[in-house]
């Protein structure tokens, strides 16, 4: 165990402290900046596994737009300060019976399948633009031209969604 | 990642000042306690009550964060491709990063006829 | 110089020493800038309004920075009944911290001894150095948003709505202009970027990009002419209205360290970073090494410091709508326009197309598209003539706010002020100390 892994482990703790965090707290806005600790927890676990881009990126979109996103929801349609009585729907049981059911489901297939599949962390710089960008570009063209599709999908709905009149 | 030591360092640092000055400010005051100062100012009239959870506001605003997070990936594509693209042979790394942009201009287009840029 | 676990040569190896120092100096320097630019604001402005400026705290008013720093610890700190408490105090904070941290990995100078041990003149350097500045920009938003969300009062929130909605329109646009520069430089680490522009500015070769990210320099550090969000008439003081104390100058720190960040960000990225300017360099060869690169870096950080404050003397605010229109219909398509036709160009040139060929063609498709707006722009407004004379829709109801004046709803039972009863505390009237 090196540092490396200890302070790997020690994130993954903070994400998942963090993610029960945002599902128990009663006040609203509350659960979105515990989100926003788990994303953060997240993208530091990207960093020790070298991949810095993707950490980065993690931290611009998630934290920097899609918590944003949420909370410019939860402001515009009910923002009260302090806790919210009807936050709790009551099936706090079962929903931790289906989740833990969902992880463990995970957690197997994810150690069947992953156990022995190694990658090397030690080559300096691969988690950087440039590598990242000559392998999608060259190899993983398909996948990048479905994402616009993906994309033009998203546009669509959101307009769809706040029903803006011509 | 030892590059990112000094980041934590100065992270550390600036936490550290912020903090002190935020628990010092409210320390180092006079605490005199007026009913008025509990309230939301509003220019020096008492504040108009709102409706409860604050009201409705605009959903453009809802849709303009949307709007930010479409193009905020698009740009993180365009990054890797911009690095890498003196490594690219022909006109394919090209053509393909025109087919995506062309593809969220359409998304974009739509959206300008349907006004979801218009800020009234 | 190969010293490096990932890959940036010559940094990733400094002593324990050294890292705290690189910290402290650019914490230091921080802080002075910001008290620096806020005399100078003042001065300057004050100038440009044929008035004197701050003269009266030490020499030329020097210290007015520092003596507005301790009036307003001195002050009392007021927090509304109501607010949220976590989330009021951390917001300051939230929006003070990110913008400290973005400024490590901007380059001072060259390598450099410091006691004997030869390093950059630079915090850190990663390979997604621009990333990280882009990323502790958006964490900046959430000081924002916070602030206005927690403080209990609806002009707060909806300034702080207003403030990150333009913060995050205007984001769009300022990255889309850093892509050309990435193209060039083959990196998005600040120190090769600035090793990209020996021979040639990318200011001064990507002029459109270097434009636009000035423009957006503005409406992301919310000055005038975009900082409708904290005007004084129109929303109070936008989210940082139920602010005082040093949560208040926290922001401020905040906003004067953005400023710093974009105006070092843009001499990194455009104008040559610590690089002499050329006609230096021809008759000093000794301009670029050891420690006068610092000296061209601050000069060139201090001249975008005083454009900032010189547009805010000169230009009148502009209006949200007008704000927004700009910044998501005008400069992201002129971004992207300007970042394909510089991809099509290099690819060309790579590609063997010779010079001639190339304007040819890129001449008419710009003929074609200009044309083609032009022609697009007369038909489609044709059909809507406006009649001068025709008299405008009047109101016909009797209710006032139908006259288009907005008026405060009538028929609200008003607020006399019955606070929850807060036992042992004496209340001091307003007007007495």
């Amino acid at each position: 165990m090196t540092t490396l892994d200890v302070v790997f482990v020690l994130l993954g703790v903070v994400a998942v402290g963090a993610a029960v965090l945002v599902v128990t707290t009663r006040q609203l806005v509350h659960a979105a900046l515990w989100l926003v600790v788990s994303f953060g927890a997240l993208a530091g676990g990207y960093l020790m596994l070298t991949a810095e881009f993707v950490a980065w990126v993690q931290v611009l979109i998630y934290v920097g737009a899609v918590v944003v996103l949420l909370l410019f929801g939860i402001m515009l349609t009910r923002a009260p300060i302090g806790r919210s009585a009807d936050l709790d729907s009551g099936n706090r049981w079962a929903a931790l019976a289906v989740a833990l059911a969902t992880a463990g489901v995970l957690v197997t297939v994810l150690v069947r399948g992953f156990r022995t599949a190694y990658a090397p962390l030690d080559v300096a710089g691969q988690g950087a633009a440039k590598p990242l960008g000559e392998s999608v570009f060259r190899i993983w063209v398909l996948p990048f031209e479905v994402l616009s599709v993906l994309l033009l999908a998203a546009l669509v709905g959101a307009i769809v969604l706040s029903r803006r009149e011509i | 990642m030892d590059l990112y030591i000094p980041i934590i360092v100065l992270g550390v640092l600036a936490f550290g000042f912020a903090g002190f000055s935020v628990v010092m400010g409210a320390l180092s005051g006079p605490k005199r306690w007026n009913k008025a100062k509990l309230e939301a100012y509003e220019c020096g009239i008492e504040p108009t009550p709102q409706p409860v959870g604050g009201g409705r506001f605009p959903v453009k605003y809802y849709l303009t964060a949307m709007l930010f997070i479409v193009f905020d990936i698009e740009i993180i594509f365009l990054y890797p491709w911009a690095v890498a693209f003196n490594r690219f042979a022909g006109w394919f790394g090209l053509i393909e990063m025109v087919l995506f942009i062309a593809t969220v201009l359409v998304a974009y287009a739509y959206i300008w006829r349907r006004g979801g840029l218009e800020w009234d | 110089m190969k010293c490096t676990t990932e890959g940036i040569a010559g940094f990733g190896c400094d002593p324990w020493w050294l890292i705290g120092g690189k910290a402290l100096v650019i914490f230091v320097f921080l802080v002075l800038t910001v008290l620096l630019s806020m005399w100078v604001e003042r001065r300057v402005i004050g100038r440009m309004q044929l008035r004197i400026g701050p003269n009266r705290c030490g020499p030329f008013g020097l210290l007015q920075g520092l003596a507005d720093g301790v009036k307003l610890a001195l002050k009392e700190d007021i927090v509304p009944a109501g607010v949220d408490k976590v989330v009021f105090w951390l917001a300051p904070v939230v929006s003070a911290v990110p913008a400290f941290i973005s400024f490590i990995i901007i380059p001072f100078g060259p390598t450099v001894s410091i006691f004997g041990h030869q390093t950059q003149l630079q915090g850190t350097d990663l390979p997604v150095a621009v990333l990280l500045v882009l990323a502790m920009s958006s964490m900046g938003i959430y000081g924002i948003v916070l602030a206005g969300w927690s403080s209990m009062s609806p002009y707060s929130l909806l300034g702080g709505l207003r403030s990150s909605a333009q913060m995050i329109s205007y984001e769009i646009a300022m990255s889309l202009s850093f892509v050309a520069v990435f193209m060039f430089a083959g990196s998005m680490s600040t120190s090769q970027i600035v090793a990209g522009q020996q021979h040639i500015w990318y200011g001064v070769l990507l002029l459109p990009s270097f434009l636009i990210y000035i423009i957006t320099m503005m409406g992301e550090s919310n000055r005038i002419p975009f900082d409708l969000p904290e005007g004084e008439g129109e929303l109070v003081g936008g989210f940082h209205t139920e602010y005082s104390s040093l949560k208040f100058a926290m922001f401020f720190l905040a906003e004067y360290i953005n400023l710093a960040t974009l105006s070092a960000l843009a001499t990194t990225l455009f104008l040559g970073g610590w690089h002499a300017p050329p006609p230096i360099t021809t008759i000093w060869a000794g301009a670029n090494s050891g420690w006068w690169p610092v000296l061209w870096f601050l000069i060139k950080i201090w001249a975008f410091i005083f454009f900032f404050i010189w547009l805010r003397g000169s230009l009148p605010r502009v209006r949200y709508d007008q704000l927004m229109k700009l910044g998501w219909k005008v400069l992201m398509p002129i971004s992207l326009g300007w970042i394909l036709l510089v991809a099509t160009i290099r690819t060309a040139s790579r590609e063997g197309l010779n010079q001639t060929q190339l304007l040819i063609y890129g001449g008419i498709t710009i003929a074609v598209v200009l044309v083609g707006s032009f022609a697009w722009d007369l038909v489609a407004t044709s059909g809507r003539q406006v009649d001068p004379y025709a008299e405008p829709e009047r109101a016909t109801a009797a209710e006032p706010a139908q006259g288009g004046f907005p008026v405060p709803p009538l028929d609200l039972p008003h607020y006399h002020g019955v606070l929850p009863e807060t036992a042992a505390r004496k209340e001091v009237s307003s007007g007495t100390h």
